[in-house]
């Protein structure tokens, strides 16, 4: 009489281990597929050459050194944009303005996050190059800046989101005991709650990150795309993922298709870097409470 | 009497609607019992032409199937002189050497043009050669050097799997280098855009794109324009072959002729290549 709810209990604990390593087990197998497929320049060992190298097929060159530059580029200075930005909408939302304004921002973002990439693309085109144009005299417009600075818009309301719920699901307690000591809500914000939330903060950099190293529509359509390194913020660059999105009509047998499973797995490699640098981050420097 | 005119008056309706529907579809009736494949790979400037035409044909006769592949002009003049395909797509003319060895018969059915454009604001209307080539390789970089504003040259170029860059880059600059920091754009409507809102742009888009948000520029005295093009005073051009092993059959020479036709023409305009017809 008693073996019924345990086999219940296994069955579905076996169904989300298999869940969990079915998802696990995708994510190892697309990093296997990529090895795979970029095989040929790896036995061949153009790997170094192809990492440090410049892109020109015309000269048998299929090095995306200027790409890993430019996402790097893009994805660091949009972050540095977004993160104060959203730290501050977040703190407004939850602490300074949370019945009024406060409120409504919140429900913009909200909104926000569904926003495709490419309406801010498009926007982007229309509104935001011409602007770096006129304002740096010299230039397409088409830059670094430019991509960065619609990067940045287009992470940050996933990032608010995951800074507000953090501050939100400090306990009151927390709070309470403070307000009790006689802090200031700005004490309260910088003594209570953000260390409190550090693990939302995180989760949303990690996420931010990904979003901003991976995205492709953005950086294809705002910064121009030249096969040069770029050497300034107004500079045309290309990423590695618009750098995907306009080889890949090319000759499936060709070594610059090849390359593009090369550019897969640095990025995916950029990704699974800046989640374990953050995580370890976590555990080292920070009590856990 | 009235019901009598009432059903002449239909009658007489649906004859009109029989024959005129009968008329329209002229071209595609050729495909009515025909059954079989058609295998076609080659150049990709010709698959989305080539896709339309398919499509009509199939769903006018769901017995006949169509594939269509890219791979290149050499890819697709190699698999047919093999006999891997019915028919192979080249942007460019087999040379003398590919059509004895594989015993090729050409069929052109468009031409693509590629003409430089610029802003409509732009001052500057005609260069030359040398002056296109020094442009493009970043050399001159400033519009005053070939009169226009004191202002940097914005160059555009496109994508590397893209047939009218290499129209662009073998005809009219003769394999010479484009600049690594050129933006690069992902399509002609792309560019179109780029140089409609930069008003120190240059570019270069297929002539059957060109239309008032952006000006073309003569080279060497020649405006691109549809006629230009068509008449071959304007050369940085090629045509758009479909070539067969031999003398095409059945249904490869029935796909060719469709091509050919008023409607296969009208399909090459509406993708922006010149119709030869």
């Amino acid at each position: 009489m008693n073996a019924e709810p345990i086999s219940r209990e296994t069955i579905a604990h076996t169904i989300f281990i298999s869940a969990a390593w079915l998802s696990a087990g995708f994510t190892l197998m697309i990093f296997g597929f990529m090895a795979v497929l970029g095989y040929p320049i790896l036995r061949d060992g153009q790997l170094f050459k192809m990492l440090t190298g410049p892109w020109s097929p015309i000269h048998q060159n299929y090095g995306i050194w200027p790409m890993i530059i430019g996402t790097l580029a893009i994805a660091s200075l949009g972050l540095i944009l977004a993160v104060p930005l959203s730290l501050g909408c977040a703190i407004l939302i939850q602490v300074v303005a949370p019945r009024g304004f406060g409120h409504l921002l919140h429900k913009m973002v909200h909104l926000m996050t569904g926003i495709p990439t490419v309406i801010y693309g498009f926007v982007g085109i229309f509104l935001l190059v011409p602007l770096v144009r006129e304002i740096f005299g010299h230039g397409s417009g088409l830059c670094i800046l430019s991509a960065s600075l619609m990067l940045a818009l287009l992470i940050s309301p996933t990032m608010i989101l995951f800074f507000a719920q953090g501050l939100a699901r400090v306990p009151r307690a927390y709070l309470m005991a403070a307000t009790a000591m006689g802090g200031t809500p700005i004490q309260r914000l910088v003594y209570v709650m953000l260390p409190n939330a550090w693990r939302s903060i995180l989760a949303g950099l990690i996420l931010a990150f990904g979003r901003a190293v991976g995205d492709t529509m953005i950086a294809l359509m705002l910064a121009g795309n030249a096969v040069a390194t770029p050497q300034s913020l107004l500079d045309s660059a290309r990423t590695l993922t618009a750098h995907i999105a306009l080889v890949i009509a090319a000759d499936f047998d060709s070594l610059e298709f090849r390359s593009l499973f090369i550019c897969g797995l640095i990025l995916y490699l950029f990704t699974s870097l800046a989640t374990l640098t953050m995580r370890w981050m976590v555990t080292n420097h920070m009590q856990r409470p | 009497m009235k019901k009598h005119t009432a059903r002449i008056g239909l009658l007489t309706i649906a004859l009109i609607a029989c024959i005129a529907t009968q008329g329209r579809a002229s071209a595609l009736d050729t495909f009515k019992n025909e059954t079989g494949t058609i295998k076609i790979s080659g150049g990709t400037a010709h698959i989305p032409a080539m896709k339309a035409a398919a499509e009509r044909i199939m769903s006018a006769n769901p017995n006949i199937q169509i594939s269509i592949a890219g791979g290149g002009s050499g890819v697709g003049i190699k698999q047919v002189g093999e006999g891997l395909v019915d028919i192979g797509n080249s942007g460019r003319t087999p040379s003398d050497k590919e059509v004895q060895k594989y015993g090729l018969n050409m069929f052109k059915w468009a031409i693509d043009g590629v003409g430089v454009v610029v802003n409509p604001q732009n001052a500057v209307k005609a260069v030359t050669s040398d002056q296109l080539k020094a442009i493009f390789a970043g050399k001159i970089t400033n519009w005053q050097q070939v009169g226009g504003a004191n202002k940097d040259i914005d160059l555009y170029t496109r994508d590397e799997a893209s047939g009218t860059r290499e129209v662009f880059w073998k005809k009219a600059l003769n394999k010479g280098d484009i600049n690594p920091k050129a933006n690069v754009v992902p399509s002609n409507g792309a560019m179109k855009t780029a140089v409609a809102s930069d008003p120190y742009a240059i570019g270069f888009v297929s002539v059957g794109h060109i239309d008032a948000t952006v000006t073309p520029v003569a080279l060497d005295g020649v405006i691109p324009t549809l006629d230009t093009v068509k008449q071959g005073t304007y050369k940085v051009a090629r045509g758009l072959f479909s070539n067969t092993k031999g003398s095409p059959t059945g249904l490869t020479a029935k796909f060719i002729n469709y091509m050919l036709s008023p409607e296969g023409q009208q399909i090459a305009a509406q993708k922006g290549f010149i119709p030869v017809k």
